[in-house]
């Protein structure tokens, strides 16, 4: 044989086993893939009939099926994105440990949020009107509102309007001290 | 016959329960004494009916009464003794039971104090609770009766009821179905008790509240007179939150302690808003502010504690808890509403009469750090009670069922609880009333100094989640912040104690040293256990005797401390914790985080209680050098679930879990075994209970005039 036959032989032979090697990288490095690959996927998947148990720790027959599938689906080399689809186009949504973000379930990502910055813009508000509230009449009442309930009472009071709030204050104090 | 006693019990109650409602009622109308006396006392007579009835009861199920269809669900012939006592909560019918006794219990003890005070509360209180009282026995009786009879019909049909159907004949089994193996494990014994004394304690303080807003009090009284229920009724529930997170943790085998199942967060959704009232009444003692807003946290409280039950005993969630199901779901739902909205429109009512007394000064003072407190609670409550309930609703508009899993609320509640970390280091530096930036920032740069070198000398040694160094630098802050304030308290006080107090703690502090140096002796390869646990243990005397002089503001702060320290057990898990899985030969080796396990041997042996057990041996290596051996197992009931027991090698450093995996195929020559390394979980449980103990020096009775002393200084 002609050294150039050799050659382009040889060459196609390696074009040929790379292009193999590529195409078939995922099967080609895990033959059989390991309890640790299959479980990281499971752990992220719920079966329908054992409700918040994840695969990877559930102990039914069924359950043992779907990890062999995704034994045999990791070794036939599909990605763990792609496992994920098989199971949610077979039995639905569920399966997956979050809702996926399309129609109603919008809903689930945005109520928890919303409901937050609600709570808190109204707390600000309030916050706000309190000290407003606490400022208009300062001047008088200011000094006199009691820091604390430490007992010591300005008797002699801030002029002639005896603030209401206060003497209400001091009369439950003594109530409580009966 | 005795069946028919305990029904005839329960109905009698449910009718005195009734009447004491109607009692009460008109005697406020009327202005009567003599009807609210007789509504009391029928309120009080319900307690020896309905415990005579508990015992009725009691007695069935330890002598093996398989005709009733409960005990047979519950017990068998091997079960041992106390098992068969404990059965009383092993399924729905006896929960419920369970649940109606200690409403009658609770409601007898407020109801038996002397009253010269505040009586116009009175007949309020009784009708609340008696209201909720004669709601769970209505459930027992019409839906879920606990002495219901096995009956085989003309048809050949087997069913439970309480009388004959026509032509029907009794079926005795000679042996009952047996307690669900699972739930046979010390903490699933006590765990839901603790959880329900938390749920019905709390229905004390909304009777309360519900007579203060009927009667038109305005002032603090029913927070008073109530604050000891509501600790008490805190505690048990977190103590019951912790149980079953440590039964999950030795029993399901799967490495970790919660798992955001639907009904976990049932338990800790009346948990969240009870915290957040818990400390939000404090304002309305010190400032008299916020009080419509207290009076909302303790109707959610209540209403979550009864959608709570719902959500576990109604089977409408259908989850591992949730082994029973039945029809109650719509009267506990109609139930729910009526009581929220009457207590609602009540509040509303009287919104204008609950005024605050005292305006916010300032957006830095103590009040305002706990209504942000009372925010972000709010915050995590609004995640879990959505994600509980959005399969639902899911189901109903699109027909199409989803998960809400882990990895929402995680995401979700991880910032909140963060953020409640760091406010717990900053507000109890905070003062009342005018709190500034500038006096809080005077109170802040003493413990944030040593806080600044926690994040670097954690970089240094080598971590690098964010996660985790945000996380332990609060951590790190609240200890500080706590032990400054414990420092603070101790330069000011002049420590007084008897004579015979210090004999006391000289002679314990003998003993915890000896106590100590002993197990130090016994296991000398894992001294650092003992002498941290020996440190703490001075820690906690030390701080006892100093929380002497305010009981309820320092056993707060060991309350903080405990929650922290379960916070670092609960960061481990959550950034540290690894697992791996391998069918192993005999002699082969699997490795996790720097530990080797070699499998020696498996073998199969019967128990004296029936079960079968299979139990493997492996030996634990760490750097070539022999740690002892783990037995992972799981146990074969003949009548059911197998029970995974984990093999588990417990430091303060990290647990080395080893389940024997019998989902898969188990032989003696190989056996699968999947290995969890838990890092620092064990401060979970150490924080818990560094948290009974907070409790009892915050809950301690202490004479008046060391009473006084605390209200002076707080």
């Amino acid at each position: 044989m002609k050294a150039k036959t050799i050659l382009l032989v040889s060459g196609a032979f390696l074009v040929l086993t790379v292009a193999l090697f590529l195409t078939r990288k995922v099967s080609a490095q895990a033959p059989t893939p390991s309890d640790d690959q299959v479980n990281a996927i499971a752990s992220q998947l719920f079966c329908p009939v054992c409700e918040n148990t994840p695969l990877d720790v559930c102990p039914t027959t069924a359950c043992h099926q779907w990890r062999e599938l995704i034994r045999q689906m990791l070794a036939e080399g599909k990605s763990p994105a792609a496992i994920k689809q098989y199971f949610v186009d077979y039995y639905g949504a569920r399966v997956l440990s979050e809702p996926p973000v399309t129609g109603i379930n919008w809903l689930v990502y945005i109520v928890p949020p919303v409901a937050f910055i609600a709570g808190a813009t109204l707390l600000f508000l309030a916050f706000r009107t309190w000290r407003r509230m606490g400022k208009e009449p300062a001047a008088g009442s200011a000094s006199s509102s009691p820091a604390s309930n430490d007992g010591s009472s300005p008797v002699t009071g801030s002029g002639n309007v005896l603030d209401d709030q206060y003497v209400a204050r001091i009369e439950e104090e003594l109530k409580k001290r009966k | 016959m005795l069946a028919q006693l305990g029904l005839g019990i329960f109905a009698l109650t449910f009718l005195l329960a009734l009447f004491s409602v109607g009692a009460a009622v008109a005697g406020y109308f009327s202005k009567s004494d003599r009807w609210v006396e007789t509504a009391r006392l029928a309120m009080l007579l319900t307690f020896p009916l309905i415990t005579v009835g508990v015992a009725t009861l009691i007695y069935l199920l330890v002598t093996g009464h398989y005709e009733l269809q409960y005990v047979y669900s519950v017990t068998s012939n091997e079960m041992p003794f106390y098992l068969k006592i404990t059965a009383l909560w092993g399924g729905q019918a006896g929960s419920l039971v369970l649940w109606s006794w200690l409403m009658s219990a609770f409601a007898s003890a407020v109801t038996l104090r002397k009253w010269e005070r505040d009586r116009e509360l009175l007949p309020w209180v009784i009708a609340v609770t008696s209201v909720t009282l004669a709601f769970f026995l209505a459930l027992s009786i019409f839906y879920e009766n606990p002495f219901a009879r096995w009956w085989q019909t003309s048809g050949g049909d087997i069913v439970a009821r309480m009388f004959a159907p026509a032509g029907a004949l009794p079926l005795i089994p000679s042996d009952g179905q047996g307690l669900n193996p699972l739930l046979r494990h010390p903490g699933m014994i006590i765990h839901p008790p603790m959880l329900y004394l938390g749920f019905v304690a709390f229905v004390i303080p909304f009777a309360f509240a519900m007579a203060a807003l009927v009667t038109g009090r305005s002032d603090d009284r029913w927070i008073r007179l109530t604050r000891r229920w509501t600790l008490v009724a805190w505690v048990f529930l977190s103590l019951g939150l912790v149980l079953g997170m440590r039964w999950a943790y030795d029993v399901l085998g799967w490495g970790g302690y919660w798992a955001w199942d639907p009904v976990e967060i049932a338990a800790l959704m009346p948990w969240l808003t009870g915290t957040a009232f818990l400390h939000s009444v404090m304002i309305q003692e010190k400032r008299g502010m916020f009080k419509q807003w207290n009076m909302l946290l303790i109707i959610l409280t209540y209403a979550l504690v009864i959608f709570g039950t719902f959500l576990t005993r109604s089977g409408v969630l259908s989850s591992v808890h949730a082994f029973s199901e039945s029809a109650i779901g719509p009267m506990f739902f109609v139930f729910i509403g009526v009581t929220f909205v009457t207590s609602v429109a009540l509040l509303i009512y009287r919104w204008k009469d609950l005024k605050a007394e005292v305006e916010m000064h300032s957006l830095f003072s103590r009040e305002a750090l706990f209504l942000l407190n009372n925010l972000l609670f709010m915050g995590v409550l609004i995640v879990c009670f959505w994600g509980v309930i959005f399969p639902l609703i899911s189901e109903l508009v699109t027909g199409q069922k989803v998960t809400v899993g882990p990895p929402f609320y995680i995401r979700a509640n991880g910032p909140l609880f963060g953020a409640l970390l760091a406010l717990m280091g900053i507000a109890p530096l905070s003062a009342w009333g005018r709190s500034t930036y500038k006096t809080l920032g005077r109170a802040l740069w003493k413990p944030s100094i040593p806080t600044v070198i926690v994040p670097i000398v954690l970089a240094i040694l080598g971590v690098r989640n964010w996660v985790a160094l945000v996380g332990f630098t609060l951590v790190a802050f609240v200890i500080f912040v706590t032990l400054y304030e414990f420092w603070r308290a101790f330069r000011k006080s002049n420590l007084e104690i008897t004579k015979r107090t210090q004999w006391i703690v000289i002679a314990l502090l003998i003993l915890v040293t000896i106590g100590f140096a002993a197990w130090a002796l016994i296991d000398p390869a894992n001294w650092l256990t003992p002498f941290v646990s020996m440190i703490l243990t001075y820690f906690m005397v030390a701080i006892w005797m100093l929380a002497r002089r305010n009981p309820r503001r320092y056993g707060g702060y060991l309350i903080h401390l405990s929650m922290v320290v379960m916070a670092i057990g609960i960061l481990g898990m959550q950034v540290y914790q690894t697992t791996t899985q391998k069918t192993l030969a005999v002699g082969q080796n699997i490795q996790l985080a720097g530990y080797t396990l070699r499998y020696d041997s498996l073998a199969q042996f019967p128990y004296t209680d029936g079960r079968i057990v299979t139990r493997a041996v492996m030996s634990v290596y760490r750097g070539g050098q022999y740690l002892g051996n783990l037995y992972p197992r799981y146990d074969n009931y003949p009548d059911g679930q197998p029970v995974t027991i984990a093999g588990v090698r417990s430091t303060l450093s990290d647990d080395l879990y080893v389940v024997l995996v019998n989902w898969e195929n188990v032989s003696e020559a190989q056996a699968p075994f999947k290995v969890y390394h838990n890092p620092l979980i064990n401060w979970l449980w150490i924080g818990s209970l560094m948290f009974i103990f907070g409790f009892l020096v915050a809950a301690w009775p202490v004479s008046e005039k060391e009473n006084d002393e605390g209200k002076n200084e707080s």
